[in-house]
């Protein structure tokens, strides 16, 4: 068991490590020499060889690459530093501690939902095979993951604003003074984003359910006579909801991509707001700042789905 | 001799013919959904190519006095805010989506060959370095990596195409290195080695041939989910830039006060984008069930 935590956690270590290499590689490759930023932004600099070399020494771009990624590095392991945003010169990573509750509730809350619809529908689809109402119940799923998330907020903000003339909420009052109205807001996009990561989780589900079904075990708890509603729930979802625990993992990079284009319809200040912000006004720390959070944030996360996945599942906990 | 060998290859390619022809027969058959996705791909494609002669207007004729007018005979699906026919404008859409779609799917399917052939038969420590570093790779979401690309880059269609091609295609490599894994544990692969057949030929005839079933569905899965983030990508404006048509810029921001009084603007390009992934998957699932032996029956159906 501790084996197998310590071998999950020492894998992630390489992994980070490729990670902050891809995310190096794109900032060497930003268009447009940082020197000439610094000089065209300040007009007391002249532009001359001298003042671009002791530009180029501050920011230790005279150094060799490896030396110059150790330093990044360590500035953002030691102390968090991911730079300074280049219009408003605050710290990025302060930028993105602001903006984080948004995006957090609203990936939170749609995988909550996601979870809610996909369980009780990817079940009974398991349990009535190939019956009319699992035929729709895939139909649907399948549809889910067709229609793009952007078009349907789209259409959900100006269907109503036509026929009725409601608008979603939109106004972000502060959780502490409002927590309920808070959430409120969060519903309509968390909805929509839910509704396409139901699609996947649906089909996972059933697929699950339908190969524990089949399983000696379940045939076993049938025949002692135990009542169907405790063969499906004690002996067949618990297993079969393991591997959903991980697909939820596999959904994080999903669900940001979707708080991206969710935050731009609803107009919510999330990450995804200042990631198109910061490419709009061309601020590349800002964007690079974002990819390299996200990133590790992925990574992370489903370390730990994959150490719950060493609790949840005994076969994996005992093995060795 | 020569007339045998000319011979040889003319039964083969009869029988290629004839088990493309059974294939299809199989598929309008056991699958009829799956054989209505693939005729929509078809049409999907068709309208792609021959855009020019199936639109009525051009993509970026402009006609003031006609602007916001409901969908009619003229115009089937309306007009925009600055009078452009919005069906000529979904016709060359289908040329833009199909030329992104096409080309990143081939391109990254290629990529997905040579890096999962490699790092799944050859194994060792260069599969070890490789399979890490696709790891840190799809640790980054999809829409993120191309928006940041796309801002290092600049918009424009090749670099749409070279990110997605590449984002793709690393990622793939993962699904072409578990199916290599599976077919290299097989007896005709050891025979081959054991008789000193060379590496490049057992790649070749042996590997690549048997993992073509899981290659195909990844194919359509790929063109799919690349439609799909064509099309985010223009709505957030930074897909291929303005005034070539995009379904995704279609219902981006720029129109969007005037969705309001002519829904039609924003109602059609979804419907159309819904239609064809929705049929692109449908197929692929089609596919992915006729293909493999495993899938055949009801006994052992998955999905």
């Amino acid at each position: 068991m501790q084996g197998y935590f310590l071998r999950r956690i020492l894998a992630v270590i390489p992994t980070l490590f490729f990670a902050s290499i891809i995310v190096f590689m794109v900032i060497r490759t930003i268009p447009g020499d940082a020197v000439d930023l610094i000089i065209k932004s300040s007009p007391f600099m002249e532009d001359s060889a001298e003042v671009r070399k002791q530009i180029e020494a501050d920011l230790g771009l005279d150094q060799p690459v490896h030396i110059q990624y150790v330093e990044w590095v360590s500035d953002i392991v030691l102390r968090g530093d991911l730079g300074n945003s280049i219009l408003r010169e605050t710290p990025v990573s302060e930028e993105i501690k602001q903006r984080l509750p948004v995006t957090f509730t609203m990936g939170t809350l749609a995988i909550i939902f996601a979870l809610i619809i996909a369980i009780p529908i990817g079940v009974y689809s398991a349990l009535n095979q190939d019956t009319i109402a699992d035929h729709v119940g895939r139909s649907f799923a399948i549809l889910g993951l067709a229609i793009p998330s952007f078009w349907l907020g789209t259409m959900v903000v100006i269907i109503p604003a036509i026929l009725w003339g409601w608008t979603p909420p939109t106004r972000l009052l502060p959780f502490t003074d409002a927590p309920f109205r808070y959430l409120v807001v969060f519903l309509t996009p968390a909805a929509i984003l839910g509704a396409s990561l139901a699609a996947v989780t649906m089909r996972m589900t059933r697929t699950m359910m339908l190969e524990v079904l089949r399983q000696d075990y379940i045939r076993t708890a049938r025949a002692k006579g135990l009542k169907e509603t405790l063969v499906v729930t004690r002996h067949a979802l618990r297993n079969a909801l393991i591997p959903v625990v991980t697909l939820v993992g596999l959904f994080l990079p999903y669900v940001i991509g979707g708080t991206v284009v969710l935050e731009r319809i609803f107009d919510l200040p999330g990450v995804g707001q200042l990631l198109l912000l910061g490419v709009m006004d061309r601020d590349y720390p800002v964007i690079t700042g974002i990819f390299l959070m996200i990133g590790i944030f992925v990574i992370i996360a489903n370390l730990l789905v994959d150490l719950s996945y060493g609790l949840l599942d005994p076969k994996v906990r005992n093995q060795n | 001799m020569i007339n045998k060998i000319s011979l040889f290859f003319d039964e083969k390619k009869q029988f290629n013919e004839s088990r493309f022809i059974r294939f299809c027969i199989r598929l309008f058959k056991e699958k009829p959904l799956g054989a209505a996705g693939a005729v929509i791909c078809v049409l999907f494609m068709l309208t792609g190519i021959f855009a020019d002669f199936i639109a009525p207007y051009g993509f970026n004729d402009i006609n003031p006095p006609d602007r916001l007018q409901p969908p009619s005979w003229t115009y089937f699906f309306g007009t925009d805010q600055i009078g452009r026919d919005v069906f000529s404008r979904i016709v060359h859409g289908a040329r833009t989506s199909m030329i992104i779609g096409l080309s990143v799917a081939c391109i990254s399917i290629f990529i997905s060959i040579v890096l999962g052939v490699t790092s799944g038969y050859f194994g060792g420590k260069f599969d070890m370095l490789l399979q890490r570093i696709v790891d840190a790779w799809m640790s980054f979401p999809d829409l993120v990596v191309v928006i940041v690309a796309v801002s290092v880059l600049g918009p424009g269609l090749w670099q749409v195409i070279l990110v997605l091609s590449l984002l793709y295609g690393i990622a793939g490599s993962r699904i072409v290195r578990g199916a290599v894994l599976a077919v290299k544990e097989n007896d005709y692969v050891n025979a081959a080695e054991s008789i000193g057949v060379s590496t490049f030929r057992i790649l070749i005839r042996h590997i690549i041939p048997n993992i073509l079933a899981p290659v195909s569905v990844l194919f359509t899965t790929r063109l799919a989910a690349v439609i799909l983030v064509e099309a985010g990508l223009s709505f957030l404006g930074l897909g291929v830039p303005p005034p070539e048509p995009s379904w995704g810029s279609m219902l981006s921001f720029e129109g969007r006060s005037y969705m309001f009084q002519a829904p039609w603007l924003a109602i059609v390009p979804g419907i159309v984008i819904t239609i064809v992934v929705y049929n692109i998957n449908m197929f692929g699932d089609a596919i992915r069930d006729l293909l493999d032996p495993r899938m055949r029956g009801s006994g052992g159906q998955k999905m």
